[in-house]
């Protein structure tokens, strides 16, 4: 653990506590590609931190650029005081990983599975049996101990590699997308032995699409795009600087949308025109309904929400589709 | 006063979204009938995933390509040339198994070598890829979500793969011409006997794929426990008779022996009796039919028919 | 602020974790599992050549110039060549074939690398199950020699342990050529340079038989080196030629494990 007080002029600081990885301008490019293109930011010990972004934001690569499995191209990367690219062995043998697609091993047992993965950390076998089998019971998976990989299910896999990112009683883990793939039980409890985990004292790094995910996970999150960070802060903080408290959909169909967008442009503090519906962002959304009533308009359907991340994650990445 | 941002929401509506006209997308009226489409899937299915198949041995290309012109000389070049050097010196003869005396040991191992690289070749076009139809890249499902049929498939398959063998049986009986390997005028005949035997081995080796649900560590028995055996024992280097009576019917069994036989019939005229030249035809067809047919079966029943 | 810039002694920096062990422990238990059928098959492989070209052709040849010069069996002949080219063609399957496999498909490395494991430890480990799998097939093989009266010289005992140092060499530099594949089609390629060397290398018919420009070609080719010392040590013809084939196979392995070492970060960490 590093005792390095991180007085950062640079990138983004967290507030006030101990940085357990921290980067700095981290740059990846491929070809002519920016896959990560200037990217800080600062982890504090303990912190559970989200990376948020569209298909082929860099999510992924910056994941892997912390774990040392992937060279950087540029930029200042240390994870618990540690070059990764320096010392990748040291700097993977505080984190627990959990890949985007299950990389488990098929030619083992689930149990092997366990207990190999631990050996390659340089673990005892003393110290691994007992824990493969606790673990195993984290994963509701005991009686598949002796099967093969190949038989489990896509869920019992997932759970299986998270179980496996723990074998080292990691004082990081990086979740890259960890419930998809996932049913809504399982989610979860995933997000209950996340969430002790956190606060057993161990840091959170989760990369996801799923919003309800990153808000029920992350005390600070990041939205990235296109290699960059679109915007940081706690989902709270985003939803504030990047929403209205509320958000009122209507529909008038396909055809009227657009003549009804003309007419209400100033009700509300932000007017979105989708092919299906209009969003009108605003702070009190049964008042700004109240306004289109007034001018005469009436919706096919209406509705009045609270302002998600989603929305924040629209604005932010565009609603157009990704690669 | 109202900030407006419209910026992902242009007359053209927002990207992503609604670039073509859905009536149009949904239903342009250039599909013809349900059941017409049916009725041509039933008669031309087996072309389709042909089709299919070349578009995608297209990445193939040039590795198979290279392959195709290389083996062939290496392979003539050592065996038939330079092994024929210590051979024609040496103190046995090859040839006119009828006792019409020996031929040159190139003339000999020629057509043979062009029967045994096809079978080999089947080992590797009709193993794994069939695997990973089914299971690893699922390949065959897409097309099973057509009208295509299950069986179709497997023909389809078998065919695209004989294709392929078509060209490389050519390839090999250009490069016996270049070498002199094959007097003959019925030589070109070696094509269609190489792609025959490509056929009698490859079917039923497709069809015992397609039975296989696990990793396919199989395939690595078949190629040492079958192929190989078969390349070496099977009559490619020496004429069965060399061998001790207990070990020629290897050659019986393999569709290689009886392919060679028929190859070497055709590039400079072996001797043998009609009865025989009329079992190699016969055995070949049959392993080509019965292997076809358990495909066919065998395809039906994992793609649920 | 600090960039990229390595120090040049600093090259392995980051890329041995010093567990070569796991990944061995690893390969083993793969072995137990399940593959041992399919290891101990790759055995016969030679036999079926040696029983099929020794024999049957063995019969229509008779004897060849050996070592030295003086005439042996046909069978004899060859018997040694075998043993060398299935010592390059195990070694190379299993540095190119399989771990490209591994890496790409299986994931294999990519949960190996997400622990404190390096790409070092991964590399010494493949090639060392490598040549665990050719020692066995050398010593199986050698079993079958002298079953079949083909040894004749107490130095032949020295094949096993050159058999596995002819793995090593091609191992080593298999597992370099894998660094630069990004396809099954360049695998194919691969396997399409190793007939000409199996089939030109004085394996089945001695390189006297190729004009001259042709026999230099073969000469440089390193399974050329292997099968003349694997010749020499099965009849215990020893001349000086024999101590530069060994050393030729010594230079190789050492070329090959650096080149592999330089190309560690562009194998595994990409």
């Amino acid at each position: 653990m590093t005792s390095r007080a991180t007085a950062s002029t640079d990138g983004v600081v967290a507030s006030g506590t101990q940085a357990v990885i921290r980067a700095v301008g981290l740059t990846k490019v491929y070809g002519r590609v920016r896959a990560v293109d200037g990217v800080s930011f600062e982890i504090a010990h303990g912190e559970s931190f989200g990376l948020l972004g569209p298909n082929g934001a860099g999510k992924s690569t910056t994941m892997r650029i912390i774990g040392g499995t992937l060279q950087r191209t540029g930029g200042v990367m240390t994870v618990a005081g540690l070059d990764p690219a320096e010392s990748g062995p040291e700097v993977r043998a505080h984190l627990g990983v959990v890949p985007q697609e299950d990389n488990l091993d098929e030619e083992l047992s689930v149990r092997d599975n366990l207990i190999m993965y631990g050996r390659y950390f340089g673990l005892p076998y003393a110290y691994l049996r007992p824990k493969a089998d606790e673990l195993l019971e984290f994963a509701q998976l005991a009686e598949w101990a002796k099967a093969k990989v190949g038989d489990l299910s896509g869920g019992m896999k997932r759970r299986l590699t998270i179980a496996r990112s723990l074998v080292n009683e990691p004082q990081v883990l990086l979740l890259d997308e960890p419930t998809t793939g996932l049913d809504p039980q399982a989610r979860h409890v995933l997000w209950d032995r996340l969430f002790r985990l956190k606060e057993a004292g161990v840091t959170l790094v989760v990369t996801t699409h799923f919003m309800d995910e990153a808000e029920q996970l992350c005390d600070r999150l990041v939205v990235m795009d296109h290699g960059r960070i679109m915007a940081e802060g706690t989902p709270r903080e985003l939803i504030r600087g990047y929403s209205t408290r509320e958000v009122l959909e209507v529909r008038f169909g396909a055809e009227h949308n657009a003549v009804a967008a003309e007419r209400l442009a100033d009700v509300g503090s932000r007017l979105e025109v989708l092919p299906d519906r209009l969003l009108i962002y605003a702070d009190d959304g049964d008042a700004a309904l109240r306004q289109v009533a007034a001018r005469g308009l009436s919706p096919i359907t209406s509705l009045v929400r609270r302002s998600s991340l989603e929305d924040v994650f629209l604005r932010l990445t565009g609603r157009s589709l990704i690669d | 006063m109202a900030d407006q941002d419209l910026s992902h929401a242009g007359a053209s509506g927002p990207p992503g979204y609604a670039v073509a006209d859905l009536t149009r997308l949904a239903a342009s009226g250039g599909v013809p009938d349900a059941a017409v489409l049916a009725r041509r899937a039933r008669r031309w299915g087996w072309w389709y995933y042909i089709e299919y198949w070349l578009v995608n041995a297209k990445a193939w290309a040039v590795s198979i390509g290279l392959y195709m012109v290389v083996m062939p000389l290496v392979y003539l070049i050592a065996l038939g040339l330079g092994l024929g050097l210590l051979v024609d010196r040496g103190v046995g003869t090859v040839g006119g198994s009828g006792g019409s005396g020996g031929v040159p040991y190139l003339t000999f191992v020629g057509p043979a070598l062009l029967v045994a690289t096809v079978v080999m070749s089947v080992g590797g076009e009709l193993t794994y890829p069939v695997m990973a139809g089914f299971k690893w890249r699922r390949l065959y499902w897409a097309p099973r979500a057509t009208p295509v049929s299950p069986q179709q498939i497997a023909v389809g398959h078998l065919g695209g793969v004989l294709i392929r063998f078509v060209l490389q049986s050519t390839v090999f009986w250009v490069m016996l011409l270049l070498f002199h390997a094959a007097p003959s005028g019925w030589s070109w005949l070696t094509v269609p006997v190489g792609v025959l035997t490509a056929a009698a081995f490859g079917a039923p080796l497709q069809a015992y794929a397609a039975h296989l649900t696990d990793e396919g560590y199989q395939f690595a028995f078949v190629q040492r426990f079958v192929i190989m055996p078969m390349f070496l024992f099977a009559g490619t280097f020496f004429p069965l008779s060399v061998m001790p009576v207990y070990l020629q019917w290897i050659g019986w069994i393999s569709p290689v022996w009886h392919g060679t036989q028929l190859a070497r019939q055709a590039a400079y005229g072996a001797v043998e009796p009609l009865w025989l030249t009329l079992v190699h035809l016969a055995v070949l067809l049959l392993f080509t039919s019965v292997g076809v047919a358990l495909a066919r079966r065998t395809y039906a029943r994992r793609l649920g028919r | 602020m600090s960039t990229l810039a390595r120090p040049r002694g600093r090259r392995l920096a980051g890329l041995y974790g010093r567990n070569t062990r796991a990944v061995l422990e690893r390969g083993f238990k793969v072995i137990k599992n399940q593959n041992w059928v399919v290891m101990l098959s790759g055995f016969f492989e030679p036999v079926f050549y040696l029983l099929a070209m020794g024999l049957g052709l063995g019969g229509l040849v008779g004897s060849v110039p050996g070592p030295g010069g003086h005439p042996i069996a046909y069978t004899a002949y060859i018997a040694p060549a075998l043993l060398a080219a299935s010592a390059m063609n195990g070694a190379v399957y299993d540095s190119t074939w399989n771990v490209f496999f591994k890496l790409r498909f299986a994931k294999i490395y990519h949960a190996m690398l997400q622990t404190s494991l390096g790409p070092m430890d991964i590399a010494l480990g493949e090639i060392t199950m490598a040549l665990f799998r050719g020692l066995l097939y050398a010593v199986g093989f050698m079993v079958v020699m002298l079953v079949m009266g083909l040894v004749t010289s107490r130095w032949a005992v020295l094949m096993i342990p050159v058999a596995v140092l002819i793995a090593l060499g091609f191992a080593s530099l298999g597992m370099a050529v894998t660094s630069f594949l990004k396809s099954f089609q360049q695998m194919d390629i691969v396997a399409l340079t190793l007939l000409p060397m199996f089939l030109f290398s004085s394996t089945l018919f001695p390189i006297s038989v190729f004009p001259a420009a042709i026999q230099w070609l073969v000469m440089a080719l390193p399974l050329w080196h292997g099968i003349e010392l694997m010749r020499d040590l099965a009849v215990g013809h020893l001349a000086p030629a024999t101590a530069w084939h060994a050393l030729y196979f010594v230079v190789l392995s050492v070329l090959g494990i650096w080149f592999t070492a330089v190309r560690l970060r562009a194998l595994f960490l990409r």
